[in-house]
Protein backbone atom coordinates (compact mmCIF):
# COMPACT_ATOMS: atom_id res chain seq x y z
CA UNK A 1 0.00 0.00 0.00
CA UNK A 2 1.11 3.70 -0.28
CA UNK A 3 0.50 6.15 2.18
CA UNK A 4 1.22 9.97 2.29
CA UNK A 5 2.40 11.89 5.69
CA UNK A 6 2.09 15.68 6.15
CA UNK A 7 4.00 17.01 8.51
CA UNK A 8 3.76 20.86 9.75
CA UNK A 9 4.38 23.29 12.42
CA UNK A 10 2.57 22.64 15.43
CA UNK A 11 0.11 26.33 16.02
CA UNK A 12 2.18 28.72 18.24
CA UNK A 13 5.40 27.96 16.58
CA UNK A 14 6.47 30.59 14.35
CA UNK A 15 7.73 29.48 10.86
CA UNK A 16 9.87 31.91 9.14
CA UNK A 17 10.21 30.41 6.01
CA UNK A 18 6.18 30.29 5.79
CA UNK A 19 6.07 33.90 5.87
CA UNK A 20 8.68 34.78 3.59
CA UNK A 21 6.37 32.66 1.33
CA UNK A 22 3.67 34.62 2.57
CA UNK A 23 5.61 38.36 1.59
CA UNK A 24 6.44 36.85 -2.25
CA UNK A 25 3.06 36.23 -2.87
CA UNK A 26 2.18 39.73 -1.72
CA UNK A 27 4.94 41.09 -4.27
CA UNK A 28 3.78 39.17 -6.70
CA UNK A 29 0.30 40.51 -6.59
CA UNK A 30 -1.30 37.62 -5.30
CA UNK A 31 -3.67 39.68 -3.46
CA UNK A 32 -6.09 38.43 -0.34
CA UNK A 33 -2.95 36.21 1.08
CA UNK A 34 -3.61 35.33 4.89
CA UNK A 35 -0.58 33.22 6.70
CA UNK A 36 1.28 30.86 4.79
CA UNK A 37 2.73 27.76 6.59
CA UNK A 38 5.33 25.39 5.17
CA UNK A 39 5.06 21.87 6.00
CA UNK A 40 6.57 18.54 4.95
CA UNK A 41 4.62 15.38 2.30
CA UNK A 42 6.18 12.06 2.81
CA UNK A 43 4.95 9.33 0.37
CA UNK A 44 6.12 6.28 1.74
CA UNK A 45 5.20 2.93 0.39
CA UNK A 46 4.61 -0.29 2.36
CA UNK A 47 4.14 -4.07 2.12
CA UNK A 48 1.88 -3.94 5.37
CA UNK A 49 -1.72 -2.75 4.92
CA UNK A 50 -4.40 -1.57 7.04
CA UNK A 51 -4.50 -1.31 10.80
CA UNK A 52 -0.18 -2.89 11.14
CA UNK A 53 0.38 -0.65 8.33
CA UNK A 54 -0.95 2.68 10.04
CA UNK A 55 1.03 1.42 13.48
CA UNK A 56 4.10 1.61 11.58
CA UNK A 57 3.51 4.83 10.04
CA UNK A 58 2.61 6.24 13.42
CA UNK A 59 5.86 4.72 14.70
CA UNK A 60 7.85 6.32 12.00
CA UNK A 61 6.27 9.73 12.30
CA UNK A 62 7.10 9.46 16.22
CA UNK A 63 10.19 8.60 15.52
CA UNK A 64 12.21 10.14 12.91
CA UNK A 65 9.72 11.65 9.90
CA UNK A 66 8.02 14.42 12.35
CA UNK A 67 9.97 15.94 15.54
CA UNK A 68 6.94 16.28 18.23
CA UNK A 69 8.31 19.11 19.94
CA UNK A 70 7.56 21.67 17.19
CA UNK A 71 6.06 19.30 15.03
CA UNK A 72 1.98 17.57 14.10
CA UNK A 73 1.16 14.92 11.34
CA UNK A 74 -1.18 13.46 9.59
CA UNK A 75 -0.90 9.75 7.86
CA UNK A 76 -3.11 9.44 4.84
CA UNK A 77 -3.72 5.92 3.74
CA UNK A 78 -3.85 5.28 0.07
CA UNK B 1 40.45 12.86 30.76
CA UNK B 2 40.12 10.64 28.02
CA UNK B 3 38.02 12.10 25.10
CA UNK B 4 36.25 10.12 21.80
CA UNK B 5 34.93 12.34 19.25
CA UNK B 6 31.85 11.24 17.03
CA UNK B 7 32.30 11.18 13.42
CA UNK B 8 28.88 11.31 11.27
CA UNK B 9 29.26 11.67 7.48
CA UNK B 10 28.97 15.49 7.00
CA UNK B 11 30.28 16.21 10.29
CA UNK B 12 33.11 18.86 10.00
CA UNK B 13 34.70 20.29 12.93
CA UNK B 14 35.83 17.52 14.40
CA UNK B 15 39.70 18.67 14.16
CA UNK B 16 39.32 21.74 15.45
CA UNK B 17 37.08 19.95 18.48
CA UNK B 18 40.64 17.60 18.60
CA UNK B 19 42.73 20.36 18.76
CA UNK B 20 41.05 22.10 21.41
CA UNK B 21 40.71 18.87 23.86
CA UNK B 22 44.65 18.65 23.27
CA UNK B 23 45.58 21.45 23.89
CA UNK B 24 43.57 21.36 27.03
CA UNK B 25 44.51 17.64 27.82
CA UNK B 26 48.16 17.04 26.14
CA UNK B 27 45.94 13.65 25.04
CA UNK B 28 44.76 12.62 21.34
CA UNK B 29 40.99 12.36 21.77
CA UNK B 30 39.45 8.74 20.02
CA UNK B 31 37.98 9.53 16.43
CA UNK B 32 34.61 7.16 16.71
CA UNK B 33 32.51 6.73 12.64
CA UNK B 34 29.07 6.73 13.92
CA UNK B 35 28.38 3.47 12.42
CA UNK B 36 30.25 1.97 15.40
CA UNK B 37 27.80 -0.03 18.16
CA UNK B 38 30.66 0.66 20.87
CA UNK B 39 32.41 3.72 22.42
CA UNK B 40 36.23 2.97 23.22
CA UNK B 41 36.70 1.75 26.85
CA UNK B 42 38.08 4.16 29.39
CA UNK B 43 36.08 7.02 28.14
CA UNK B 44 34.60 9.95 30.12
CA UNK B 45 33.56 12.62 27.81
CA UNK B 46 31.84 12.17 24.03
CA UNK B 47 32.06 15.12 21.70
CA UNK B 48 29.26 15.71 18.71
CA UNK B 49 31.16 18.57 17.40
CA UNK B 50 29.69 20.57 14.33
CA UNK B 51 28.68 20.05 10.86
CA UNK B 52 26.35 18.80 8.21
CA UNK B 53 25.34 15.74 9.44
CA UNK B 54 23.95 13.92 6.94
CA UNK B 55 23.59 17.31 4.56
CA UNK B 56 20.85 18.47 7.53
CA UNK B 57 18.61 15.95 5.33
CA UNK B 58 14.53 16.27 6.88
CA UNK B 59 15.85 18.21 10.44
CA UNK B 60 19.40 19.03 11.12
CA UNK B 61 20.67 16.31 13.03
CA UNK B 62 17.57 13.73 12.65
CA UNK B 63 19.21 11.07 10.73
CA UNK B 64 22.52 11.69 13.05
CA UNK B 65 20.51 11.24 16.01
CA UNK B 66 19.41 7.52 14.69
CA UNK B 67 23.07 6.39 14.07
CA UNK B 68 24.31 3.05 15.55
CA UNK B 69 26.52 5.16 17.84
CA UNK B 70 23.92 7.36 18.97
CA UNK B 71 22.86 4.33 21.25
CA UNK B 72 25.90 4.06 23.07
CA UNK B 73 26.47 7.96 23.66
CA UNK B 74 22.53 7.56 25.09
CA UNK B 75 23.93 4.50 27.41
CA UNK B 76 26.98 6.37 28.01
CA UNK B 77 24.82 9.41 29.04
CA UNK B 78 22.76 7.35 31.05
CA UNK B 79 25.70 5.91 32.91
CA UNK B 80 26.65 9.70 34.08
CA UNK B 81 29.46 9.87 30.83
CA UNK B 82 29.76 13.48 29.88
CA UNK B 83 28.60 14.64 26.62
CA UNK B 84 28.95 17.49 24.79
CA UNK B 85 27.45 18.93 21.58
CA UNK B 86 28.20 21.72 19.61
CA UNK B 87 26.93 23.30 17.02
CA UNK B 88 24.99 20.11 14.88
CA UNK B 89 26.00 18.00 18.06
CA UNK B 90 23.48 20.09 20.11
CA UNK B 91 20.73 19.86 17.08
CA UNK B 92 21.34 15.56 17.30
CA UNK B 93 21.75 15.20 20.89
CA UNK B 94 18.01 17.60 20.76
CA UNK B 95 16.42 14.77 18.18
CA UNK B 96 17.89 11.96 20.26
CA UNK B 97 16.03 13.47 23.15
CA UNK B 98 18.97 13.20 25.31
CA UNK B 99 18.33 17.37 25.62
CA UNK B 100 15.09 18.72 25.84
CA UNK B 101 13.36 20.88 23.02
CA UNK B 102 14.48 21.29 19.05
CA UNK B 103 16.37 23.81 17.19
CA UNK B 104 15.00 25.56 14.34
CA UNK B 105 15.83 27.56 11.24
CA UNK B 106 17.14 30.89 11.82
CA UNK B 107 14.42 33.26 12.56
CA UNK B 108 16.41 35.48 9.81
CA UNK B 109 16.34 32.51 7.72
CA UNK B 110 20.23 32.88 6.58
CA UNK B 111 22.89 31.49 7.74
CA UNK B 112 24.99 33.23 10.61
CA UNK B 113 28.75 33.07 11.04
CA UNK B 114 29.93 35.83 13.27
CA UNK B 115 31.13 36.56 16.82
CA UNK B 116 28.60 36.56 19.50
CA UNK B 117 28.19 37.67 23.60
CA UNK B 118 27.73 34.78 25.53
CA UNK B 119 26.79 35.09 28.80
CA UNK B 120 27.61 32.02 31.05
CA UNK B 121 24.13 31.39 33.13
CA UNK B 122 25.29 28.83 34.89
CA UNK B 123 29.09 27.62 36.07
CA UNK B 124 27.30 24.51 38.22
CA UNK B 125 27.87 21.75 35.70
CA UNK B 126 31.55 20.26 34.83
CA UNK B 127 31.62 22.44 31.31
CA UNK B 128 31.46 25.63 32.86
CA UNK B 129 33.46 25.42 36.28
CA UNK B 130 36.09 27.84 35.19
CA UNK B 131 34.07 30.43 34.23
CA UNK B 132 32.65 33.22 36.63
CA UNK B 133 28.31 33.06 36.82
CA UNK B 134 26.92 36.13 34.92
CA UNK B 135 30.46 36.33 32.62
CA UNK B 136 30.00 37.60 29.30
CA UNK B 137 32.42 35.67 27.04
CA UNK B 138 33.03 35.45 23.05
CA UNK B 139 32.44 32.97 20.70
CA UNK B 140 31.64 32.52 16.87
CA UNK B 141 28.79 31.15 15.80
CA UNK B 142 28.17 29.58 12.62
CA UNK B 143 24.54 27.75 12.00
CA UNK B 144 21.32 27.95 10.16
CA UNK B 145 19.35 26.25 12.03
CA UNK B 146 20.36 27.82 15.85
CA UNK B 147 16.85 29.14 16.95
CA UNK B 148 15.92 27.34 19.98
CA UNK B 149 12.36 26.20 20.76
CA UNK B 150 10.43 24.63 23.60
CA UNK B 151 7.19 25.45 25.10
CA UNK B 152 6.53 27.94 27.57
CA UNK B 153 6.13 25.05 30.61
CA UNK B 154 9.48 23.57 28.98
CA UNK B 155 11.49 26.90 29.29
CA UNK B 156 10.24 27.88 32.74
CA UNK B 157 11.12 24.51 33.81
CA UNK B 158 14.46 24.73 32.26
CA UNK B 159 15.32 27.85 33.56
CA UNK B 160 13.79 26.67 36.79
CA UNK B 161 16.16 23.83 37.58
CA UNK B 162 19.15 25.90 36.14
CA UNK B 163 19.56 24.28 32.89
CA UNK B 164 20.01 27.31 31.13
CA UNK B 165 23.90 27.53 30.53
CA UNK B 166 24.69 29.90 27.97
CA UNK B 167 22.38 33.18 26.86
CA UNK B 168 23.17 35.28 24.17
CA UNK B 169 24.38 38.78 25.79
CA UNK B 170 23.91 42.46 24.44
CA UNK B 171 21.45 42.20 22.05
CA UNK B 172 23.66 39.23 20.29
CA UNK B 173 21.36 36.86 19.69
CA UNK B 174 21.93 36.20 15.69
CA UNK B 175 19.16 33.36 15.42
CA UNK B 176 16.01 34.32 17.48
CA UNK B 177 15.94 31.75 19.99
CA UNK B 178 13.72 31.21 22.61
CA UNK B 179 14.43 33.85 25.84
CA UNK B 180 17.92 33.46 23.79
CA UNK B 181 18.78 30.28 24.64
CA UNK B 182 22.43 29.47 23.88
CA UNK B 183 23.44 26.20 25.48
CA UNK B 184 20.90 24.19 27.76
CA UNK B 185 22.02 20.99 30.24
CA UNK B 186 19.77 17.76 31.02
CA UNK B 187 18.32 17.75 34.57
CA UNK B 188 21.73 15.82 35.83
CA UNK B 189 24.19 18.28 34.18
CA UNK B 190 26.30 15.91 32.60
CA UNK B 191 25.04 16.33 29.18
CA UNK B 192 25.56 19.80 27.70
CA UNK B 193 24.45 21.11 24.07
CA UNK B 194 25.23 24.77 22.49
CA UNK B 195 25.41 26.56 19.34
CA UNK B 196 28.37 28.48 19.39
CA UNK B 197 31.98 27.19 18.75
CA UNK B 198 34.33 27.66 22.19
CA UNK B 199 36.74 25.62 20.57
CA UNK B 200 36.99 28.09 17.40
CA UNK B 201 38.51 30.11 20.79
CA UNK B 202 41.42 28.28 22.57
CA UNK B 203 44.88 29.15 20.77
CA UNK B 204 46.38 32.80 20.77
CA UNK B 205 46.18 32.73 16.89
CA UNK B 206 42.34 32.85 16.79
CA UNK B 207 42.32 36.25 18.77
CA UNK B 208 40.75 34.53 21.85
CA UNK B 209 40.74 32.35 24.57
CA UNK B 210 37.40 32.75 26.08
CA UNK B 211 36.36 29.42 24.45
CA UNK B 212 39.61 27.15 26.49
CA UNK B 213 38.06 27.74 30.14
CA UNK B 214 35.73 25.18 29.01
CA UNK B 215 37.54 22.25 27.78
CA UNK B 216 40.23 23.51 30.67
CA UNK B 217 36.97 22.95 33.37
CA UNK B 218 36.45 19.47 31.79
CA UNK B 219 40.08 18.10 32.12
CA UNK B 220 39.82 19.38 35.62
CA UNK B 221 36.85 18.28 36.17
CA UNK B 222 37.74 15.00 35.25
CA UNK B 223 40.98 14.54 36.71
CA UNK B 224 38.80 14.88 40.05
CA UNK B 225 36.68 12.18 39.34
CA UNK B 226 39.62 9.89 38.67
Amino acid sequence: MKARIFVTLKEGVLDPQGQAIEGALSALGFSGVGAVRQGKVFDVELEETGEPAEARLKAMCETLLANTVIEDYRIEMG
Amino acid sequence: MHAAIIQFPGTNRESDMAAALRLATGREPKMVWHAETSLPSGIDLVVLPGGFSYGDYLRAGAIAAHSPVMREVAKAAEAGTLVLGVCNGFQALCEANLLPGALMRNASLKFVCREVKLEVVSADTPFTRLYGEGEVIRTPVAHADGNYFADQASLDRLEGENQVIFRYAEGTSPNGSQRDIAGICNARRNVLGMMPHPEDFTEEAHGCLDGLRLFKGLAQALEVAA
